[in-house]
């Protein structure tokens, strides 16, 4: 079912979530909801839990719309946990908490992570570029933090882009 | 309905203008919407949507001794205020090269030409006295594609003209 999104500055996009225990019905019926909100949301590319007011460690990321890109397609992921960060890069922002509004923000370029899928199953991944970008801004509202609280200068960016002609 | 300007101002920077300049239209029942400031060659510059239930006049009145006070200039506009549209650009473009007349109408035209709105264009001088450098940094929206730029930027680089063209992927999530 599409929940409603929680939007600034509604302060429960500040708590931080808690880890998940059981993998059980209640939980895939959360998913679900979690499914049917970035469904209905245009352009979205990951969505967390808390978004919708469900204060657990449970994130979707799907950038496989993405056109030359490299990802893992559609990934549900519970508990997530990054265990490697490696290179910066600015990137733009926006945020379906965040409406009308996009902004410069540094994260790492390559991550590697542990996440559990919605049936309990331990995955491992290494992402990189947009993906990894994704899947950093959606694990951070499961900390309590919206991009708003990473911004960088929007008329210069800390590191020269690196695509030159 | 409260009335929407667009109020500029401009004068020598020093400390404490913004601070004093938005108590002031606070004081006098303003909001204020988007605004950009910047200090250009060292004038400070600013651009403040302002809205109002007074008539421009009256906002004139209201502005008028400090802006003397801190010799500022000031120009009121009637504008539309249009919020909560904000254009989401898909490209940034960087320009730079030894300064020289001309530069930015030659590549705004040529990148107009390619299909580029431009949505944000910020420029500095910047290098010595005797060796200005001129760099410039657009972000827009490529109503023909970035392709198209790419392809208008290429004979730049033979003008010792250095462009850089990224595409902006904003993620949503």
């Amino acid at each position: 079912m599409r929940k409603d999104i929680l939007t600034y500055p509604d302060l429960r996009l500040k708590e931080e979530s808690l880890e998940i225990e059981h993998f059980d019905d209640s939980l895939l019926k959360i998913i679900q909801n979690l499914e049917d909100t970035m469904g209905e949301s245009p352009g979205a590319v990951g969505i967390a839990a808390p978004q919708i007011g469900y204060h657990i460690r449970a994130v979707i990321v799907d950038v496989s719309g993405r056109k030359k890109i490299k990802h893992h397609g559609h990934l549900v992921m519970i508990n997530p946990e990054i265990t490697k960060w490696e290179g910066l890069k600015v990137g733009r922002e926006g945020c379906l908490s965040v409406p009308d509004f996009t902004g410069n923000v540094v994260r790492a370029e390559k991550i590697k992570l542990n996440a559990f899928n919605q049936f309990g199953e331990l995955l491992s991944f290494e992402m990189e570029g947009y993906e990894a970008r994704a899947v950093q801004h959606e694990i951070d509202h499961l900390d309590g933090l919206l991009f708003l609280d990473r911004l960088v200068s929007r008329k210069n960016d800390l590191f020269k882009r690196k695509n030159y002609q | 309905m409260p009335n929407w300007y667009m109020l500029t101002l401009v004068g020598i920077d020093k400390p404490g203008i913004v601070a004093n300049i938005t108590q002031t239209l606070f004081d006098a029942n303003c909001n204020l919407g988007e605004a950009s400031m910047n200090r250009l060659g060292g004038n400070f510059t600013i651009m403040v949507m302002v809205s109002s239930e007074c008539d421009k006049q009256a906002m004139e009145e209201k502005l008028k001794s400090r802006c003397e006070e801190l010799s500022l200039r000031f120009h009121i506009d009637e504008i539309e205020g249009k919020l909560h549209n904000h254009h989401i650009p898909d490209v940034s473009i960087t320009v730079s090269c030894s300064d020289h007349a001309g530069l930015v109408a030659q590549v705004t035209n040529t990148l107009y030409d390619a299909g580029l709105d431009i949505l944000d264009l910020n420029s500095d001088v910047a290098g010595t006295t005797s060796k200005p450098i001129y760099i410039f940094q657009i972000d827009g929206q490529a109503k023909n594609g970035i392709d198209a730029l790419k392809k208008a930027i290429d004979p730049f680089k033979d003008q010792g003209i250095d462009i850089s063209l990224s595409e902006i992927e904003t993620l949503v999530g």
